[in-house]
């Protein structure tokens, strides 16, 4: 028995060893040496850490300014439309960041939808020759917390509505007979109950803002540096990798603290002595109406619309009109799309830009291939846990908190010049998938019943037979599911592949972002239309596993 | 003075209440008693100002609570399974309804107190109810819906959750409680020993509708219809045919499949009318009416025998029969119209 586990766990762990836990120590290494630790450099670190701290914590009020209602609104309230708006909602958590950067940049940037319409607006009543200067967006701070209220909302809605719900009625009901009024049943009843969820939400959604790259990079632009994105700046453009680990160090620390945290206040979640789920009705009075409409309005403005404006930037065309300014919207045309395929002399890349596309297509074919091997043996130990299984778990989530940045800086201080190689991008992908391919697999493998084998074996059936008849059919839908979710990560995965990629093999999300740092309506519309494209692909990666969801992987958080 | 008029709610569609109207008088405990199902905890949320009326009105001493919001009605509710709230300790819990009416924490101890007193669980305060029995929790729901002194006390099967012993013991202990404290109480439940235990009056509750009511003893001894008899479990129903009147008792000749009877009847019956006919499972001294069979089945019961015979009708007898003999019962029969 023993030697079978040592056998199965040796391809996770060498893969681990080597590609995270190897790098995780030189880059230990590099951070905390004395040349590093020094009072110019812990200045810049304590401004960065202390800009991550303060965009997070707005991020995270903003989130749960937005996501507390909403909870309210699904758990209680039946109307039209209910489970496809929330099924929007889970949505944008799996977007790739630039796709999100895009769409919001499609719909309040410069060239956005919101500054063209105005600027029509505003050249159609005044017939002034000063041309419409557009509203800023990209480039706030604003557009960070938006987009990470975009993201991060469905959290708090799935957590704190699943513990409404779970409130037993009779509770409201005790408390009503007793003299509470409405305010009185939520202020003494209802939130000191949901107060656990909405904790561990909270800080989960804090810890997503914490670690956000594509978001800072994209929308705030230059002027705003949180951890991650230091990182990135010292490792690849200031060249100083110590500095570079010394802040990969911080960030790991602050990550740790913040999962410890949270791993305890989820177990403190109180469970409900009768849970039943509240019977959810259509809105009856006046304010409940109101209540709904206005909630369904900015639930639907605040998803759909950047999602919309994508697509729809990307076949526009535009004039700019005599004397400059905002251009305004003149025509369809497909000519973003068909300018992929063109290599132009002086382009960003040396091959046509559908060539990133070819790309991320390999590296997620290599992904999900390298995953599923390596995943399948981790997933068995961990499905029958023995006293090896677990002292690995925990270990096996480590890669997880980690952020991507920090991995592939990992890979930059080990292997140096070995990252010639193109391999090196799916490699990395594969570290980031890993634990989401063992945790999907992991309950399926677990839930073949072990009699079933037995009964197979006892009426003759080779162990390959066994294998074939009962856990293939079984594992089938599992492993469809793990698939598409390394898929997806694989296609949108911009952080690490930022720092690892060859110029001349680029992937998508480097192409858009890319496009999206040169000036020109051009490189903006072939943004758009790239864009477009990785949406497309990552919803139909989305939507494969929605619907195959697992009971057990649901508590992915 | 609660009184209720045509009470109507339909659920999804379907009519679950069909114009349910009662009084309750000061003092007073009345059981509503009735299959699961039929709508009793659903009444009771309407009286409480928690379930909106699709029809009908409640007035408690002629006033008309239709306007009045949940929260002020000042009507205890006692559950099933207890919805205390998790996150506080008994003496919280029972202090909830005090701190809603602002009260002084000084007066609020020494009500608790009191309370916890009549309900025997003196020295608990600080408990956590998550950690008490089943018996204790239904303690505490009583003593917080005691505390804040209501005007009416409703109870939705409050004992189901517990076992025999201790359901016994708490319908004494709440009995006694209702009578020191002179509430008067709604009380509802499927178990018709419960009900006769503690009311004063009960109410027959049958697809929307109160189809009986009285006293215990006026219900078990006069039952008005074929439903009631089979769900007190009253004995034997079986059907017939009215064949002549006259006779001994001046009631009416009526023909069954196990024999013709003499029934005393006060129903307005003719000749060839199909009735229901109850046979109490109890060997009457005095009647003139025989059963005879052959037993098919006995079984020991508390303090007798339950006899089963082979034509499907049971008795209650004191004396052990054998399987396959023959006996002759003199039996009790009443009509059910």
């Amino acid at each position: 028995m023993m030697n079978r586990r040592v056998l199965l766990w040796l391809a996770p762990l060498t893969f681990l060893g080597v590609l995270f836990f190897y790098p995780f120590f030189r880059i230990l290494a590099f951070g905390l040496s004395m040349e590093t630790v020094k009072a110019d450099n812990l200045q810049l670190v304590f401004h960065v850490l202390l800009f991550t701290f303060y965009q997070a914590f707005l991020s995270t009020l903003l989130t749960l300014l937005v996501g507390l209602p909403c909870a309210y609104l699904f758990s209680r309230f039946d109307f039209h439309g209910k489970s496809l708006l929330r099924a929007l909602t889970t949505v944008p958590f799996m977007l790739p960041t630039v796709v999100v950067a895009a769409g919001f940049n499609a719909l309040l940037g410069p060239r956005g939808w919101i500054n063209i319409g105005l600027a029509s607006l505003f050249n159609g009543l005044t017939h002034s020759p000063v041309p419409f200067s557009p509203i800023p967006f990209v480039g706030t701070l604003g557009a960070i917390l938006i987009a990470h209220v975009f993201y991060n909302t469905t959290i708090v809605i799935r957590l704190v509505s699943h513990a409404l719900s779970g409130l037993d009625p009779k509770l409201e009901h005790a408390a009503r007979s007793l003299g509470a009024d409405s305010r009185r049943v939520w202020g003494h009843v209802i939130l000191p109950l949901l107060l656990p969820s909405i904790l561990a939400a909270s800080l989960l959604v804090f810890l997503f803002d914490f670690t956000s790259f594509g978001v800072i990079l994209l929308l705030g632009g230059p002027t705003f540096a949180t951890l991650e994105v230091e990182i990135y700046i010292q490792a690849l453009q200031m060249l100083n990798l110590p500095l570079a680990a010394l802040l990969a160090f911080i960030q790991l620390l602050c990550i740790l603290i913040f999962s410890i945290l949270y791993t305890r206040l989820a177990t403190r979640v109180v469970v409900q002595s009768a849970p039943r789920s509240t019977l959810q009705h259509k809105a009856k009075t006046i304010r409940e109406r109101i209540f709904v409409i206005a909630f369904c309005t900015l639930l639907f403005a605040l998803f759909i619309l950047p999602m919309l404006a994508l697509p729809l930037r990307s076949v526009s065309s535009l004039n700019v009109l005599r004397g400059g300014g905002t251009p305004v919207l003149s025509g369809l045309t497909a000519g973003y799309y068909t300018e992929l395929f063109i290599n132009r002399r002086d382009s960003l890349f040396y091959v046509p830009p559908i060539q990133a596309a070819l790309n991320s297509l390999g590296y997620a074919g290599a992904t999900v291939i390298l995953s599923l091997l390596l995943g399948f043996p981790a997933a068995s130990a961990l499905a029958r846990p023995g006293r090896l299984e677990r002292i690995l778990d925990p270990i096996l989530i480590l890669p997880l908190g980690a952020s991507a940045v920090t991995l592939a800086l990992g890979f930059i201080i080990a292997f140096g010049r070995l990252l010639i190689s193109p391999w090196v991008v799916p490699l990395a992908h594969t570290l980031v998938a890993l634990p989401f391919v063992i945790r999907t697999l992991q309950p399926a493998i677990a839930a073949i019943p072990e009699r079933l084998r037995q009964a197979a074996a006892s009426l003759g059936a080779s162990p390959f037979r066994v294998w074939q008849n009962v856990d293939w059919p079984i594992l089938r839908r599992a492993t469809l599911n793990a698939a598409a979710f390394a898929f997806t990560i694989s296609l949108g995965e911009f952080g690490a592949t930022l720092l690892l990629a060859r110029p001349d093999y680029p992937t998508i999300p480097i192409a858009i972002y890319r496009f999206l740092s040169q000036p020109g309506a051009l490189n903006y519309g072939q943004a758009m239309a790239m864009a477009t494209l990785l949406m497309a692909l990552t919803t139909a990666g989305i939507l494969l596993i929605e619907k195959g969801r697992l009971p057990g992987t649901e508590n992915l958080f | 003075m609660l009184k209720v008029y045509d009470l109507c709610k339909t659920y999804e569609t379907q009519p679950l209440l069909n114009g349910i109207s009662f009084v309750l008088g000061a003092g007073e405990t009345i059981c509503l008693l009735g299959p699961s199902g039929s709508g009793k905890s659903t009444l009771l949320r309407m009286i409480a100002g928690l379930e909106p009326l699709d029809a009908g009105q409640i007035l408690w001493d002629g006033e008309d609570l239709s306007s009045t919001p949940a929260h002020l009605r000042d009507f205890g509710l006692v559950f099933q399974d207890y919805a205390l709230f998790p996150h506080l300790n008994v003496f919280d819990n029972v202090a909830f309804g005090l701190k809603m009416k602002n009260w002084k924490s000084v007066e609020i101890r020494a009500r608790v107190i009191e309370v916890l007193d009549l309900v025997n669980l003196r020295g608990f305060e600080l408990r956590k109810v998550t950690d008490l029995s089943g018996g204790e929790q239904q303690r505490v729901a009583l003593a917080r819906a005691l505390a804040p002194g209501p005007r009416l006390l409703m109870f939705d099967e409050p004992l189901g959750a517990l076992d025999r012993a201790l359901r016994e013991e708490l319908l004494a202990e709440l009995r006694g409680i209702l009578h020191r404290t002179g509430i008067p109480a709604v009380y509802v439940t499927h178990d018709q020993d419960e009900a006769f235990t503690i009311a004063d009056r009960v109410l027959l509750l049958h697809e929307g509708q109160i189809v009986q009511q009285g006293t215990p003893a006026e219900v078990w001894s006069k039952p008005d219809s074929v439903w009631v008899a089979q769900f007190l479990g009253l004995g034997n129903v079986i059907e017939g045919n009215c064949r002549s009147q006259g006779g001994k008792s001046k009631g009416w000749e009526v023909e069954t499949r196990f024999g013709i009877f003499d029934v005393k009847c006060g129903h307005p019956h003719q000749a060839g009318d199909k009735v229901h006919l109850l046979v109490r499972p109890r060997a009457a001294a005095g009647e003139s009416n025989k059963i005879q069979d052959r037993v098919a089945d006995v079984v020991f019961q508390q303090d007798g025998f339950k006899v089963r015979l082979d034509d499907g009708l049971y008795f209650y007898l004191k004396n052990e029969p054998k399987i396959g003999q023959k006996i002759e019962i003199k039996i009790k029969l009443e009509c059910l119209g």
